[in-house]
């Protein structure tokens, strides 16, 4: 077996990691299944993408290559954008629809409905506006430098591994050791109690949309770096993202990422025999085989 | 298993259940004889209601065994026991409020083919024939609780008072041995107390077991021969209400549970 | 003569979502289950019923050449059984495991579709599925006219059949469970094992509908059964009436005429090398128009009627 398989795993792995922070989030405090999740990452590449030729249009001097990576100042410039648009986006979404349907009392399956609408008219809006021709962030061809016992990487996938550990740490400093992370643990045991308790739960609300879309769109545009950037990568994505999130636990932050890193490497291993054309049906099998064994996740609770 | 004379119906042992540590329902046992009628009164937090969801099947014991008639059903849920023969009415009655009221007692009956997928596609005519009969008999049951002037109604539109008597025609629907009655007087205007408590005393009469939980003491006073009086998960003592209530511990209890 | 012929064919394909949209309404309208992966069950019935019919080919296992009826028989089976796999592995989970799990479903077996060549025929499908009244092919009229026919007795069948079970004792029972699963339970009722039914009837019905799909078409393709297809239904079912069976076909006319004729004003309004851009339009559009709707008339455009079982008589006054 190709040990190779590891570093396209971690690489995989992570873009789903980060993806399904999100997902596991909204599903744990907001109590439903976010179809739309996928077209977060999908949009944030995109948006990302817009406002990196913006930038790149109106400051020149920013053009030059950041050695050893690939791309110039502009991107990282772009993504803090990219990832503040996102997050309006999908406020705005909670706020035209999901916030609308919860304050009627909808159930929580009309609202996975609606997302699942949704995310099929924000899927189809980027395809007419950017069409379905695959877009880059950058053309750079780059060298994968050998990292001993036959692995290799170029510096781009070690900053995306890399980055991502960093993230996903302090997110789970911040939600473990704050007083917000405290009332998010709060909203998501018990949205009544927790109201009772004077938490404010709407501005749990907001903050969760702001690290379930910002972490969207950070794994969008890695996604958009190491790979491309279509229309429909979030759709693709989606399937991968809810078997980690529910193979790390619902609600459980390293839960999401362990349970990404966990599909990305399956996923990676999995192709070498099975052939790549196969690939979506893993996630597919490792979730069926979570629903089976451990429904509660790798770090969830039993019975929730 | 010693030998269970013939007249016991229903047989709990050692029933016991606790809640994150706390003991509510405590190495209760409970015999019932056949048509017989027994009433299980206590103050708050005495854990009757939780003995009558051990007994209905709606929570699993922790430990403890409950035979009616011989059959145990102990690990069975609370869709096994009606049929076993031990129907149970809600605190709050939960009639399907969209559905008539005849439809609601139509649905306790036991064994019609036609509930199941294939025999409704395959069958119809049986199923037809059973509905036919289910369909007289919930009639004769709605008469009974003064309900049949309501029968094409949904069952929102009923008071509480005759919620209880839905849920009564309902029980009696599944042709029960026991029917268990959670606080059937609670919520009902007095005009219909007497119209509950004749027709739990006729059902009685026609040899079904009642075990009443219930706090209206002039309810347990005119239904129940006997009582049992729970304190602290257990019983603390058991007789006539009239002799019962004048023990010192009982009364004890009592003042201790009430507030303030 | 040729739009009326365009027309039938119209309809035809309208009456095949009518199928699937019914088996839906079996599902979600009258059970509450989600089924996120509609595209996969229908494109199942439409392979199995194609392999079990077309003739013997050298470059794949089945072409059995056994009749369409063998066909869509063998079609509701395998909807059957998959939507029991599902519904046993995810019905005692919350409810969006059932939506995951489906979803999943769809996306693993357009892999099958793609991949298992020598099952499926891979990326360029199955031809020769044989259609009924093949005679009549020379005329265009006649032939959709006759498949009309067909496939509108199909729909007619279930609805009576459909209508039928809803005031059956099964159909009481499964709205007794719907309305108060613990109450039902205290009267007996098993509300997994009632779900798990419906959920199985839905599904045989959605893969007929892939069957009788793939016949009047003659050739089936991985491509015919994307997650557009699922999103399509559904905005049917909504937009007609979850929980009416009428409402259920109505929706499908109604989703599938805005559908076509939306495409044909694209093919008018755009040129030709911004059409397939401009499709994707027409998904916003169907998208917007399912949260509205979900937002503002959740119950649809003929929302659902109480039914009563039957069998119930009149009362005899004097009995």
């Amino acid at each position: 077996m190709n040990p190779q398989a590891i570093i396209d795993g971690l690489i995989a792995g992570s873009t789903i990691g980060l993806g399904a922070i999100g997902l596991t989030l909204t599903y744990s405090i907001l109590r439903f299944a976010n179809f739309t999740h996928g077209d977060f990452l999908a949009w944030g590449a995109y948006l990302s993408l817009s406002l990196m030729g913006l930038i790149g249009g109106l400051l020149a001097e920013l053009g030059v290559r950041l050695a050893p990576f690939s791309f110039t100042l502009a991107l990282p410039l772009a993504v803090v954008g990219g990832i503040a648009l996102t997050v309006l986006l999908a406020l705005a979404l909670d706020k035209l629809l999901f916030g609308r349907l919860r304050a009627r009392g909808a159930d929580a399956i009309i609202i996975v409905m609606a997302s699942f609408g949704a995310s099929m008219a924000l899927r189809s809006l980027l395809e007419f506006i950017y069409t379905a021709q695959p877009a880059y962030f950058t053309t750079a061809l780059q060298i994968a430098k050998p990292l001993g016992l036959g692995l290799r990487a170029t510096p781009d996938q070690l900053l995306v591994i890399g980055m991502t550990f960093v993230l996903v740490a302090v997110l789970h400093l911040i939600v473990t050791h704050s007083a917000m992370g405290r009332a998010m643990r709060a909203v998501s045991e018990n949205p009544a109690l927790a109201g009772v308790y004077g938490i404010d739960v709407a501005q749990i609300v907001r903050l969760t949309w702001i690290i379930g879309a910002g972490m969207a769109c950070i794994a969008g545009v890695m996604a958009g770096l190491l790979v491309q950037i279509r229309p429909y990568m979030g759709f693709d994505l989606l399937l991968p993202l809810f078997a980690a999130a529910i193979l790390g636990g619902i609600g459980s932050i390293p839960g999401a990422m362990i349970g990404g890193l966990i599909i990305g490497l399956a996923e990676a291993f999995a192709v070498q025999i099975v052939g790549a054309e196969w690939r979506a049906a893993i996630s597919f099998v490792i979730l069926v085989l979570v629903l089976m064994l451990r429904p509660q996740g790798l770090f969830g609770k039993a019975g929730g | 298993m010693d030998q269970a004379p013939p007249s016991l119906l229903l047989d709990a042992r050692r029933l016991a259940k606790a809640f994150g540590g706390m003991t509510v329902v405590n190495e209760m046992s409970l015999q019932m004889g056949r048509g017989e009628i027994l009433g299980i009164i206590g103050p708050n937090g005495a854990g009757k209601t939780t003995l009558f969801n051990l007994l209905a099947g709606a929570i699993p014991l922790d430990r403890g065994q409950i035979v009616l008639d011989g059959q145990d059903l102990s690990g069975k849920g609370p869709e096994a026991r009606i049929g076993a023969g031990l129907a149970r009415t809600f605190q709050i009655p939960r009639p399907f409020a969209r559905m008539t009221v005849l439809e609601n007692v139509m649905t306790a009956a036991q064994g019609q083919s036609g509930e199941g997928l294939f025999s409704a596609l395959l069958a119809p005519a049986r199923s037809a024939a059973q509905e036919r009969a289910n369909a007289a008999r919930a009639r004769d049951l709605l008469d009974f609780v003064s309900l049949s002037h309501l029968e094409d109604q949904p069952a929102a539109v009923l008071s509480g008072g005759q919620r209880k008597l839905l849920e009564l025609a309902r029980a009696m629907m599944a042709e029960p041995r026991l029917i268990l009655l959670d606080e059937p007087a609670a919520g009902v205007n007095p005009a219909l107390l007497d119209l509950i408590i004749d027709r739990i005393s006729t059902v009685n009469a026609q040899g079904v077991a009642v075990l009443l939980i219930e706090h209206n003491m002039e309810m347990i006073a005119r239904l129940c021969p006997r009582v049992i009086v729970m304190a602290a998960g257990k019983p603390l003592a058991e007789g006539r209400p009239e002799d019962v209530s004048r023990r010192a511990d009982v009364i004890e209890v009592y003042l201790e549970g009430m507030p303030g | 003569m040729e739009l009326l012929a365009y027309c039938a064919f119209f309809l035809t394909i309208a009456m095949t979502y009518a199928i699937i949209c019914l088996g839906l309404n079996v599902q979600w309208g009258q059970t509450g289950l989600f089924n996120v992966g509609i595209a996969g069950f229908v494109g199942l019935g439409g392979y199995i019923s194609a392999i079990l019919t077309t003739p013997e080919a050298a470059e794949r296992i089945g072409g059995f050449g056994l009749p369409i009826a063998a066909g869509w028989a063998g079609a509701m089976l395998g909807g059957a059984v998959l939507s029991l796999a599902v519904g046993l592995l995810t019905l005692r989970m919350r409810s969006d495991y059932l939506a995951i799990t489906t979803f999943g479903i769809a996306v693993a077996l357009q892999l099958v579709f793609q991949n298992a060549e020598t099952l499926t025929g891979g990326a360029f499908g199955m031809a020769f599925v044989p259609r009924p009244f093949a005679g009549f092919q020379g005329n265009a009229f006649a032939f959709n006219l006759a498949n009309l026919a067909v496939t509108c007795a199909v729909v007619l069948a279930l609805y009576l059949l459909l209508e039928h079970l809803l005031r059956s004792p099964w159909g009481r029972t499964l709205r007794a469970v719907r309305e108060d699963e613990v109450a039902a339970q205290a009267l007996g009722k098993n509300p997994a094992s009632l779900r798990l039914q419906a959920f199985a009837l839905g599904g045989a019905i959605m893969a007929l509908a892939g069957a009788v799909q793939a016949h009047f078409i003659g050739f089936i393709a991985p491509g015919n059964f994307l997650p557009m297809m699922t999103f399509q239904v559904w905005a049917m079912l909504i937009v007609g009436g979850s929980g009416n069976n009428r409402g259920a076909i109505l929706g499908a006319v109604l989703v599938w005429a805005i559908w076509a004729l939306s495409g044909a004003l694209i093919a008018e309004v755009f040129p030709a090398d911004q059409q397939a851009r401009a499709a994707s339009l027409q998904i916003v559009v169907i998208g917007v128009m399912l949260c509205l709707i979900l937002l503002w008339r959740p119950q649809g455009i003929l929302p659902e009627i109480r039914s009563v079982s039957r069998h119930l008589g009149r009362r005899h006054k004097d009995q």
